[in-house]
């Protein structure tokens, strides 16, 4: 069974039609990625998978649950967890603190727990806090972890997102443009690091434009044109597909 | 019959005034998403500096006739430099802060204004001078006077320049486009500072009108009248759909109209146990019930929760 | 070496610990008893000022109507803790409502709560400014009934307000009158220092506790980006809905403690520039940092005491006259100060720990 599951997705915003009758299924385990020319809908299609657009149209399940009009925190509970493409980090909290908030909704503490911190919410506490460090130096983030977010460097901020993103436990890990604007050893640590991430058994969900990080890094490869799928497979097919070909040449104007 | 003929036009007078006040609260809005706490304090504004000029001009003689233009020109250019100060001092160093700070230095803003005004014109009530006689009309049974007449015809020439303003001159194109895309106008060669700052003084000369025309009507101003004013023209422009001109127009109109058959009917409503003094809670309760059944307002096409 | 450090932060705070207890007694010395009392109102309003800091500070929601909830919490006591009542229903309260003060603070505190949740539910899926909007009619709304509830029935005694309120008793004992513990003479206004005291200090403590906890960093995600946190899994309109209702019933807390210590409650309390010098305490002395909050709490509330005592008689020396009242000349400052402090020093006079090292450390990063 897939982990992802989606079917006839449509979404529109007014009289534009966004995305229409897109199916795809993602398999546990795999690195899947998401490529198209610009405004192909591939952002749309991203935020429908994670909650915060809710479809017009198609039927969306992940890990064997039916999800409709389900909120961005659901489906983070369900096991998707995201970056964004214009880095969205709690900017004026350490980076610690950034990876701990990831743990919200693996921990239980309410308001009487924070008052009274009995010795579960300690225990609680202490974990998300060992946890938090251990990511964050598994993302590879130097800096003390008191650095606040904002003063970390721009491939440090992108890290961070991650660690970020992997502290809420995802079976889905959805990272929108993880390479934009990285330089190319930056990036092939990326690409180590999600090569990383998906042996320790988390299914990643890529949007690139870099297309070579893609094609040597995805398993499978989807290609969204006008908010339609128009080709999916193994990325030597899809890169000889004509189709891709034919978006790929006609958007090169642009 | 005769009653509520007469709540429709005092709805009719009080909505255009809340119109024109809402228009400026929707235009920034419109291009800033951001609510300009100050602008009821630019009605109030407006309207001290109309009535200051209306009544030395009236004693040094000169004709009303040509005293009011006048004043209201002086309120208008004072408006005017009242609401581009404000954007540059208090909005524009914070566009690109969390969005909590200016909203605080906007309500820093209209503390400083209402304080300001106190201190030069004083905690009491100042009159209107009589400059026309105010005939009142009879219209089956309803009055209507003079400056009510003038104070709707009024509003509606100015919301009808300010259409077309917006839809038919290149200025308006330009602040449609920043409405639209602040950025991609920029890149289109918009200045989108001086599109930004006409808006607000746009805006503000609207405020400096409705200023002048609420305390012809009433006969009175006062420091503190731009704060409730401001709050229901903000309700008018919410209930239109924020950053819809058209909406605010409707809002307006229609605020006012459920503001004064609320007030006049309320006592038979409740029984009596209420009376016309909670005619200002029929704003709060419309802005609650826009907010909770259609946030987007009754023209507003976009969501009001944006991502 | 790390004992002896300990030891002398121990001392540090034991020190400060006694320069507080007894500063009713230096300051009733050195000013006056009129002083005490105002030092009084000032734990009050750090205590509301802690309350609003779980709202803006914390969650990053502009509440403008924060005082119509000091007002619930003041009028509940008002009315079931005063004669009043008979007034309204003769036949059944002939006496007024006579409920103590310890049953009727944490109904104020739920009633407060309550009402925080209604008003917050409709606006908080929406953008900020909205709330912050619809508080500050809602403000406006609580002062137009507690004017107009005195007819047909006299619920609120009108602009006259509600009078003769019930003392604060501890365990039988009226905080009205003056004691003596240890041989030493407590007049009514030390002994409400030390109940206010008391609720400031537990005030903090919970605001400390909250801050340093997931829910607190939750908030603390919603004001960094409200977006972000609810990719993160967390539930912001819970969470902010949270928030409202706890700085409410704070609110309410503080409105139950300013009616039994005055004695008399009318809407005049509970003005919009009572809330807006509220935030100004929050934001000049560090939105989401409980000693800088503290500090601006302290600072504002002691300010118009000292222009009273400054401009008034400057300006009779310079001309003669007061051409400037220190009051309108107060809430001139507080607005300018929420414009500066936002421009300049958006963290306030007195930023977190974090921060302050954060700013620190970019100074250090630009001169290199």
């Amino acid at each position: 069974m897939s982990l992802l599951a989606l079917s006839g997705i449509g979404k529109q915003f007014g009289g534009l039609h966004a995305l229409s009758e897109v199916s795809l299924h993602i398999e546990r385990g795999e690195i899947y990625g998401l490529i198209g020319p610009n405004g192909a809908g591939k952002t749309t299609l991203f935020n429908v998978i994670t909650g915060l657009y809710q479809p017009n149209a198609g039927e969306f399940r992940f890990n064997g649950c039916s999800y409709q009009a389900a909120k961005p925190h659901v489906l983070a509970a369900a096991g998707i967890a995201r970056t964004f493409q214009n880095i969205r980090l709690f900017a004026n909290l350490t980076a610690l603190e950034n990876v701990m908030i990831g743990r919200h909704v693996r921990t239980q503490a309410g308001v009487f727990g924070a008052l009274l911190r009995n010795k579960a919410v300690r225990l609680e506490e202490r974990a998300c806090r060992a946890r938090a460090h251990e990511l964050l130096r598994y993302v590879g983030i130097e800096k003390p972890s008191q650095t606040l977010a904002k003063n970390l460097s721009y491939g440090e901020q992108r890290r961070l997102e991650i660690a970020r993103a992997l502290a809420t436990e995802p079976l889905l890990l959805a990272l929108d443009e993880p390479a934009a604007g990285m330089n190319a050893t930056e990036t092939e640590a990326l690409k180590a690091l999600l090569q990383g991430i998906r042996k320790t058994g988390v299914t990643v969900l890529l949007i690139e434009h870099d297309v070579k990080l893609i094609m040597g890094l995805c398993d499978r490869v989807a290609v969204l044109d006008y908010g339609r799928k128009i080709a999916e497979g193994v990325p030597e097919q899809v890169r000889n597909n004509p189709a891709v070909i034919a978006a790929y040449l006609g958007a090169d104007d642009e | 019959m005769e009653i509520f003929l007469q709540q429709i036009i005092n709805g009719l007078v009080q909505g255009s005034v809340y119109a024109l006040v809402a228009l400026g609260y929707t235009m920034v809005y419109g291009i800033l998403g951001l609510i300009n706490f100050a602008h009821g304090e630019v009605v109030m504004t407006g309207a001290m500096l109309a009535l200051s000029a209306l009544t030395a001009l009236i004693g040094w003689g000169v004709s009303p006739l040509l005293a009011l233009p006048v004043s209201l020109m002086l309120a208008m250019a004072g408006c005017m430099a009242l609401g581009y100060g404000i954007e540059r001092i208090a909005y524009r160093p914070l566009r690109h802060a969390p969005r909590l700070a200016p909203l605080i230095t906007a309500i820093g803003v209209s503390i400083v204004l209402q304080n300001l005004a106190m201190m030069i014109w004083g905690r009491e009530y100042h009159a209107f001078p009589q400059l026309i006689i105010n005939r009142p009309h009879l219209i089956f049974g309803a009055i209507i006077n003079d400056i009510q007449i003038i104070i709707v015809v009024m509003a509606i020439g100015l919301m009808a320049g300010l259409m077309v303003v917006v839809h038919r001159t290149r200025l308006g194109r330009a602040m449609r486009a920043v409405a639209e895309n602040q950025h991609a106008a920029q890149l289109m060669g918009v200045d989108v500072n001086r599109v930004i700052s006409i808006t607000f003084m746009i805006g503000s000369a609207l405020a400096a009108v409705a200023g002048l025309m609420v305390s012809a009507n009433y006969g009175l101003a006062h420091y503190y009248m731009g704060f409730l004013l401001g709050l229901k023209a903000f309700t008018a422009a919410v209930l239109g759909g924020i950053g819809n001109l058209r909406g605010a127009m409707l809002g307006g109109l229609l605020l006012g109209l459920i503001e004064s058959l609320g007030a006049g009917y309320i006592g038979d409503i409740t029984g009596g146990f209420m009376g016309s003094q909670y005619q200002d809670v029929f704003a709060f309760l419309v802005l609650i019930a826009v907010l909770v059944f259609r946030p987007s307002g009754l023209l507003g096409e976009r969501l009001a929760e944006r991502a | 070496m790390k004992n002896f450090k300990f030891s002398k932060r121990g001392l540090l705070f034991f020190l400060m610990f006694v320069a507080v207890l007894a500063l009713p007694f230096i300051t009733d010395a050195l000013l006056g008893r009129g002083w005490v009392r105002i030092v009084d109102f000032a734990m009050l309003y750090i205590m509301l000022a802690l309350g609003l800091n779980i709202v803006v500070g914390y969650a990053g929601l502009l509440d403008l109507g924060y005082i119509a909830f000091f007002a619930v919490g003041a009028y509940c006591y008002a009315l079931t803790g005063s004669p009043h009542l008979a007034l309204a229903f003769p036949q059944l309260f002939p006496d007024g409502v006579h409920l103590s003060f310890w049953i009727v603070l944490p109904m104020a505190a739920m009633l407060a709560g309550g009402m925080g949740v209604l008003l917050g539910a409709p606006t908080l899926r929406l953008r900020g400014d909205y709330l912050a909007i619809v508080t500050l009619g809602f403000g406006e709304i609580i002062r137009i009934f507690m004017n107009n509830l005195n007819a047909p029935v006299n619920l609120t005694n009108g602009p006259q307000g509600i009078s003769r309120i019930d003392p604060v008793r501890i365990a039988g004992v009226s905080l009205n009158t003056t004691q003596s513990v240890f041989g030493i003479t407590l007049p009514s206004v030390h002994l409400y220092f030390y109940l206010f005291l008391g609720f400031a200090a537990l005030v903090a403590f919970v605001s400390h506790r909250l801050e340093k906890s997931r829910i607190g960093r939750a908030w603390m995600a919603i004001r960094e980006d409200e977006i972000a946190a609810s990719a993160m899994g967390i539930n912001t309109r819970n969470l902010k809905l949270l928030a409202f209702a706890m700085g409410a019933m704070f609110g309410g807390v503080s409105g139950t403690l300013f009616a039994g210590f005055q004695g008399f409650v009318s809407p005049e309390s509970f003005s919009l520039m009572e809330s807006v010098m509220v935030l100004c305490m929050v934001v000049l002395g560090g939105m989401g940092h409980i000693y800088g909050v503290i500090l601006g709490g302290l600072m504002l509330a002691l300010l118009p005491e000292m222009l009273r005592h400054s401009v008034v008689p400057l300006q009779q020396a310079m001309f003669g006259k007061v051409i400037i009242d220190p009051e309108s000349l107060r809430m001139l400052l507080f607005g300018i100060a929420l414009i500066v402090v936002m421009l300049y020093r958006p963290a306030g006079l007195w930023p977190s720990p974090v921060r302050r090292r954060e700013l620190a450390s970019d100074e250090a990063a630009e001169r290199v």
